[in-house]
């Protein structure tokens, strides 16, 4: 599709980056003209802006990208389908707000419908271009995650803690919805999952059942069980975790992503615990305990699992070679696993899509 | 974990060449870090003495030898190696690798390959194995078939369709390659290639598809990473060499990046690579097809520019994959804290743009496409697009300000420019946007993507903006300045001058910030500082050190008539700084080099070597002063605009460099001294020249001056001569005057390298030019100790240099020029800077000219030099080469204009052995069986008798055109005569070249340079074209026939440098004193 965009343009209204330390960075708007508040999060993957924007697990953020040139391939046009167009991690941008160091207006990619800008104006959603985002990234680094805001035109508009509120209530479905055909049947607790993790279980001939992360999932009897990935602090998922906790008693096949890993560890007493900037990109390695194997993987959380309170028959299965941090747990018994990285990607690596063959193997056997 | 070697060969990659330059230098050299680091013995074979690699802090032994087979094998023998490094050597490192292991020597000596194995590199070499294993693999290439016949390539072209793209295997820089739209073009490129390469691929021409790379790792364990993937902003059909070049991409979605990621990972884990390698890709703009075009097994042009991009050490990573080690067991050289497994995150966009010369070279073909012809490059960074695009264009140094306000490129025809490439096509592109062309209109001739026109159409619009707004105010400013105008572009723009545009930035607080490339985008701490400028940011982020500082300025993009030489300038001199305890500073803008790796120097900036840079580093890093006379001209340029700027230059004063640089002030300094110079005048008006040429007698040496870079020195012998270049020079005016010399026949050419303190002279040494005057310098066979030149004429050139240097009152290294007649001399030129045979001098005489220019610019007081620099038991010769092959067209003679690419040099134990050793280095071929002899006019003809006796008597063959053979007849030899290329009659010259059945060619041309399509430029053309050696000088003529008749192949001696040097008795390095009182001029 081409694009030729007019070269005159509306100047675009001022704006502001305020963070809860008092630091203010000043931009101009693009997006949504309004004003919003939320936790601010960096990122510094190098493509995948749609896919990261509706990642759920970006709620109650505003997300920074640390690569400086944004909005470049611009935006895919609809977004319907039950497995929604690609690019698209749910049905609606998630994130509270984007701030960018240098947003294109003029995109350009046959697949694209409207720019970044467009998009993120018709979901409501703010941003910010113009902002000195490897300073904003060096204060994060060394004063750890905070609230700020993004203002627009001078509107102020009070801080806002997503670790506050329970965020998975918010992003997860509403109802329990199907996907695929096959004799295999998982199901997948949607504590704000993404997309992805559908797709990879459908094509690989799985029957999805999503479920919210309410719902009493321990009367279903399916041939396996994946928790999914989403926003915030595992403590508030209560419920999710005590029923998660029936489960793993169980011989059902388990595969925790992300959050979902998390919850595992919470169900099994061990703890989690919020990293002081988390991670957040598309690039972070970590190392197979098993055999040594080293893999570069997605990922996007702020909490961790403290390896050291795990129980007896769960040993670390994954480590980040950057910090150590715990990065996968597995069970004794070798039918259980989890990963705090996203198999799934999008955006990001795929070099661990082959967990969900052994996840499908497990569920065959 | 594979057990260590204990001894390793490292193949370098000879001369600099067009498509093998100085990355191969920045490769070698890391992965012999990587190896001494594990105690390992390392044994480096690189003729290239200008090399970094080729220090003696480097290899424990270096061999000064050819990398082909027969040397590299004769020093296995003796060096009885247990591994062998093939993959930081370039494609001549490479092929000698594959040639090894085909004949056997590997395995007779029981040598491992380290690294990549053999049989991979093979697959990956071989275009149709290639093409099987990715067909196996699934993945697309493609549509293609190796036709090793004329026969088959038209007949699989007609199967394809035409266009069809035709590419030579085993060759590098796209070698032989291009787009054939008919058959009869299919036909002539066929030809040729089967002439250089036994396979010919012919394939689908994907016109118009994105050019993507992606740099992968792979250690033996199997863990696989991609370090950068790159953009081509020209799609395919133009070679990524002679492309723009972003990284990262920009214009792929994630789906896009991450397949292409995971097939490149796939690919290369099938392969079997150990190291590094890149793949090339096609993209289809318009869906998610791709192909993958080929597969490098080794470290390329496109992984020194990654490792740059990235900060990624990739050489020295690959060194140590090849040892055994896993990616996580290497730690991040950055950070420290990490591991080297990872992939780089990058918060900046690097922008590559490369460097060509091509209008330096007569009759060369301008459009550019599948294959290589420019000769170096630059990187730039910056936090946008149109920050990094800038300045990459200002770095080139061809005369741009940056995309906008630029005079000069282009032709008339802006169509044809955009859709038939010339290397000034980005410069039509602004053109055309600047006359109100649409990005469509010009994306459907340039097939660029939109995304980078629109870009560079927002930097037209600003910079119409900044032409008519009344006032540069501070927002608009700082809005230029974000958009990467410099401040001498603007400048112009504004006819002001830059000191007034640096002055209201200043006013108005508007400075780019110091960042630090930290691989990881600041998620982890940088433990180096590694820097460059932007004018986006909020806060610098290296700060001046507490110890003294020393600003060492780089060479920039390697072009003709500076390249790594300059760069083992400045690293020698950072090292010897550092040694001092100073805080280096080094200031570069190419990828290719070792200068900018972040461990040569404390802090790297890797930006502009512009007064705007250096003015800004003296700021924020408060340096002391600035080092200018290592990096070449470039650097030199700038030594007065920063001394009259207030910035101090150390060393020579700048007063003293602008009077040797200013012609007239330098002349006016010779007659003081009573040294002669060749008689001249700067003459503003043609028929004035025509006059003054007259006036002297012909013939006379033209130096027409250019705005643009690539100028045309030229030889005149007669008036209509004369005419036709003033008229090439187009105007001759009050600005642009013509400057007119006597030139001097059968004079020889001395070349004068020296280090002097306060004036006197402490270190020096010269070369002998094998050539007469009149072959440049730079392309001329050097000699040391000098070989044919009288005693009284050495005294001479040394009283005069003296002279020189004191009234000069120099303080640091120098250059002089000089030209020898009988016991007369007379100087041509000189530089206050190291030249480019400052290594040479160096490593032959064992004495680092830049260690102790270093320590004489600092102020450290040396004692001169006692043993004579000639008082050697060994000789070496540098020989020039030449790079014609790639430049389609271009004249081979050689003339007054540089036009070699790189250098090598060799030690024996006489003249003749060094000599036939680097003419190996640089291709030549021995046994020759027959030549081809076109010999000039009646002079040269007679002054060649000797040596066609002494060809004969080897029993050497020969051929000639009518004259020649007539000649050679009447002087008793049998020679059969060819036709001229010209007359259609057989037996024709071109068939026997092209037929192979001449081993070299003798061609003397007859006057200083042609300017026409002759005979003797279509056999010299010939020549290249067809891959056989080509002598144009009837000294080298000489030298050679003398060589052949004392030396056999055999006699030819594999001995290390060490071996040589360390025949001389006693050390006579200069004795260091204690203090340091910089010299040079106090701002
Ligand atoms: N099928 C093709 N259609 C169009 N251009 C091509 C095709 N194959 C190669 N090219 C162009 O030719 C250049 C050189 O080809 P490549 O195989 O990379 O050779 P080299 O070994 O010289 O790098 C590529 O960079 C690309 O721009
Ligand atoms: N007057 C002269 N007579 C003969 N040859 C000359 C004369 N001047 C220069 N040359 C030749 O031309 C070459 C280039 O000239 P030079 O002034 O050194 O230019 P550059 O600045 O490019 O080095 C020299 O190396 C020499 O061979
Ligand atoms: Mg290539
Ligand atoms: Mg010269």
């Amino acid at each position: 599709m081409s694009n030729t965009p007019a070269p005159k343009r509306a100047p675009r209204p001022p704006a502001e980056l305020v963070l809860a330390n008092g630091m203010r960075f000043s931009g101009e708007s693009f997006g949504a003209p309004a004003s919003r508040a939320g936790e601010i999060v960096f990122n510094t993957g190098m493509v995948g802006y749609p896919e990261a924007l509706t990642d759920p697990s970006y709620r109650g953020q505003i997300l920074a990208l640390t690569y400086p040139l944004q909005g470049n391939y611009g935006m895919q046009g609809g977004s319907e389908g039950a497995l929604r167009s690609v690019g698209m991690e749910s049905d609606r941008i998630q994130a509270s707000g984007l701030v960018v160091a240098d947003y294109a207006e003029d995109f350009s990619h046959w697949s694209a419908g409207r720019s970044l800008g467009e998009w993120l104006a018709s979901e409501g959603v703010p941003a910010i271009t113009g902002v000195d985002t490897r300073a904003l990234t060096r204060v994060i680094r060394q004063h750890g995650t905070m609230l700020g805001k993004i203002i627009v035109a001078g509107a102020d508009v009070p801080y806002y803690d997503p670790d506050a509120d329970n965020l998975v209530a918010q992003v997860s479905a509403g109802a329990p919805e199907e996907f695929g055909s096959g004799t295999w049947r998982i199901v997948v607790v949607d504590c704000g999952c993404k997309e992805n993790i559908v797709r990879n279980l459908a094509e690989r001939g799985l029957r999805v059942k999503r479920v919210p992360w309410d719902y009493d999932f321990t009367q279903e009897k399916p041939d396996g069980f994946v928790m999914s990935n989403g926003p915030g602090d595992p403590t508030m998922a209560r419920p999710t975790i005590e029923r998660l906790r029936e489960v793993l008693r169980g011989d059902t096949p388990v595969m925790g992503i992300c959050l979902g890993h998390q919850l595992m560890a919470l169900a099994l007493g061990a703890k989690t615990y919020k990293l002081k900037f988390g991670h957040r990109g598309q690039n972070q390695p970590v190392r197979r305990t098993t055999d040594g194997r080293c893999f570069i993987t997605s990922q996007n959380h702020s909490f961790a699992v403290d390896e050291k309170t795990l129980p007896q028959d769960w040993e670390p299965l994954f480590t980040n070679l950057n910090d150590g941090t715990n990065e996968g747990m597995r069970h004794a018994s070798g039918t259980k696993f989890s990963v705090q990285f996203h198999p799934e990607a999008a955006p990001g690596p795929v070099d661990t899509a082959t967990l969900f063959d052994e996840f499908l193997a497990k569920v065959q056997a | 974990m594979i057990e260590h070697p204990k001894k390793v060969v490292i193949l370098g990659s000879g001369a600099l060449k067009i498509g093998e330059a100085g990355e191969f230098d920045y490769s070698g050299a890391q992965a012999i870090k990587a190896l001494k680091q594990e105690g390992i013995e390392t044994i480096l074979i690189n003729p290239n003495i200008a090399t970094i690699q080729t220090s003696d802090h480097l290899a424990d032994r270096v061999y000064f030898l050819p990398v082909n087979p027969d040397f590299v094998e004769r020093v296995i023998e003796r060096e009885k190696p247990d591994g062998l490094l093939l993959s930081f050597g370039g494609q001549t490192a490479l092929n000698c690798g594959l040639a090894l292991e085909k004949r056997g020597v590997l395995a007779k000596h029981n040598v491992r390959v380290l690294g990549t194995p053999v049989e991979a590199i093979r697959d990956t070499e071989d275009r149709e194995l290639f093409v099987r294993r990715l067909d196996k693999l699934g993945v697309p290439s493609p549509r293609s078939r190796a036709c090793t016949t004329l026969e088959e390539a038209l007949a699989t072209a007609e199967e394809l369709g035409y266009p069809v793209m035709a590419r030579a295997a085993f060759a590098l820089g796209g070698l032989g390659s291009g787009v054939c739209r008919d058959k009869a073009q299919l036909t002539e490129r066929a030809h040729k290639a089967l002439a250089l390469s036994p396979q010919l691929l012919v394939e689908e021409y994907l016109e118009g598809w994105k050019e993507i790379e992606y740099e992968v790792v792979r250690d033996a364990a199997d863990n696989c990473i991609t370090v950068c993937n790159m953009e081509n902003l020209d799609p395919l059909g133009i070679h990524t060499g002679e492309s723009i070049v972003v990284a990262p991409s920009q214009t792929l979605t994630n789906r896009e990046y991450h397949m292409l990621r995971e097939v490149a990972i796939r690919v290369v884990r099938d392969l079997g690579i150990v190291g590094e390698c890149n793949i090339q890709y096609a993209l289809d703009p318009k869906s998610e097809r791709y192909r993958v075009i080929e597969v490098n097994a080794r470290l390329s042009r496109s992984s020194a520019l990654a490792s740059k991009a990235t900060g990624y050490p990739l050489a020295f990573v690959a060194a140590k994959l090849a040892l055994g080690y896993s990616l996580h067991e290497i730690p991040n050289a950055i950070t420290k804290v990490t591991t080297a497994f990872f992939e780089p995150a990058l918060d900046y966009i690097v922008v590559k743009v490369p460097r060509w010369d091509l209008r330096k070279f007569r009759h060369a073909v301008r459009r550019i496409g599948s294959s290589m012809k420019s000769v170096g490059e630059v990187m730039a960074i910056g936090r946008t697009f149109e920050e990094a695009m800038q300045k990459a264009l200002r770095m080139i140094e061809v005369g741009a300000m940056g995309l906008y306000a630029n005079s000069g490129f282009g032709s008339e025809d802006l169509a044809t420019d955009l859709a038939e490439p010339t290397e000034e096509r980005i410069f039509s592109v602004v053109e055309a946007l600047d006359q109100g062309w649409t990005v469509d209109r010009i994306h459907a001739l340039t097939h660029i993507d939109r995304w980078f026109l629109h870009k560079i159409a927002g930097v037209v619009r600003l910079g119409q903006r900044l032409r008519a707004a009344e006032e540069l105010d501070a927002p608009l400013l700082r809005e230029a300045k974000r958009m990467g105008f410099a401040d001498r572009q603007l400048a112009r723009m504004r006819s002001g001058d830059e000191d007034a545009i640096r002055a209201l930035r200043t006013a108005h607080g508007i400075h780019p910030v110091l960042r630090q490339i930290d691989t990881l985008a600041a998620e982890y701490p940088a433990r180096t500082n590694y820097l460059y400028f932007s004018y986006h940011g909020l806060e610098d982020e290296a700060a001046a050190s507490p110890q003294r500082s020393i600003l060492i300025l780089g060479s920039g993009a390697y072009r003709i008539g500076s390249s790594v030489e300059f760069d083992w300038c400045a690293v020698n001199a950072a090292m010897t700084l550092r040694k001092a305890g100073f805080n280096t500073v080094m200031l570069n803008c190419n990828p290719e080099t070792v200068s900018t790796d972040y461990d040569e120097s404390d802090m790297l900036v890797f930006d502009e070597l512009s007064l705007e840079t250096i003015a800004e580093i003296f700021r924020t890093l408060r340096v002391e002063g600035a080092i200018v006379s290592m990096g070449g001209q470039t650097p030199n340029n700038l030594a007065l605009k920063l001394h009259r700027a207030g910035f101090r230059i150390l060393g020579t004063a700048p007063e003293s460099i602008d009077r040797a640089e200013n012609r007239l002030r330098f002349s006016a300094l010779l007659d003081e001294l009573g040294v002669d110079q060749p008689e001249w005048a700067q003459l503003a008006d043609g028929a004035e020249a025509k006059l003054f040429a007259n006036k002297i007698g012909y013939p006379v040496l033209v130096r027409p001056s250019y705005v643009l870079s690539g100028s045309a020195m030229a030889v005149a012998s007669n008036d209509a001569e004369f005419e036709r270049f003033i008229g090439r020079a187009a105007a001759v005016s009050r600005e642009y005057p013509v400057v007119i010399s006597k030139f001097f026949d059968n004079a020889k050419e001395i070349e004068f390298d020296g280090v002097a303190q306060d004036g006197e002279i402490v270190e020096y040494a010269f070369c002998e030019h094998v050539e007469n005057a009149g072959v440049h310098s730079g392309d001329a066979t050097l000699v040391l100790p000098p070989q044919r030149i009288y005693l009284e004429t050495m005294r001479v050139v040394l009283e005069t240099a003296r002279k020189i240097a004191a009234a000069l009152r120099i303080n640091g290294p120098f250059n002089i020029q000089f030209l020898a007649r009988k016991n007369f001399i007379k100087v041509i030129e000189c530089n206050l800077r190291a030249s480019r045979s400052f290594p040479f001098v160096s490593k032959v005489a064992n004495r680092n000219f830049i260690d102790t220019a270093t320590r004489v610019i600092m102020g450290e007081r040396v004692a001169p030099a006692t043993r004579p620099f000639f008082d050697l038991p060994y000789v070496a010769v540098k020989a020039p080469h030449f790079s014609f092959l790639r430049l389609e067209g271009a004249d081979p003679a050689l003339g007054v204009e540089m036009t070699s690419t790189g250098e090598v040099a060799c030690f024996g134990d006489n003249f003749y052995e060094a000599f036939l050793k680097s003419l190996i280095a640089v291709g030549y071929r021995f046994p020759i069986k027959s030549i081809l002899i076109s010999s000039g006019d009646i002079a040269s003809k007679a002054e060649l008798l000797e040596s066609m006796k002494a060809f004969a008597d080897l029993g050497i063959q020969f051929y000639a055109t009518m004259g020649s053979a007539l000649f050679l007849i009447e002087n008793g030899f049998s020679a059969t005569a060819l036709h001229w290329p010209m007359e259609t009659k057989k037996p024709n010259t071109i068939d026997y070249i092209r037929e192979k059945k001449i081993d070299l060619v003798i061609n003397i041309p007859k006057n200083y340079q042609d300017d026409e399509l002759t005979n003797d430029y279509l056999i010299r053309r010939a020549a290249v074209d067809f891959g056989v050696p080509l002598l144009t000088n009837r000294q080298l003529v000489r030298r050679l026939a003398e060589a052949l008749t004392y030396i056999k192949p055999d006699q030819m001696q594999i001995r290390s440098w060490n071996e040589y040097t360390s025949r001389v008795a006693g050390d006579t390095a200069p004795a260091p004193s204690r203090g340091h009182r910089p010299a040079g001029a106090i701002s």
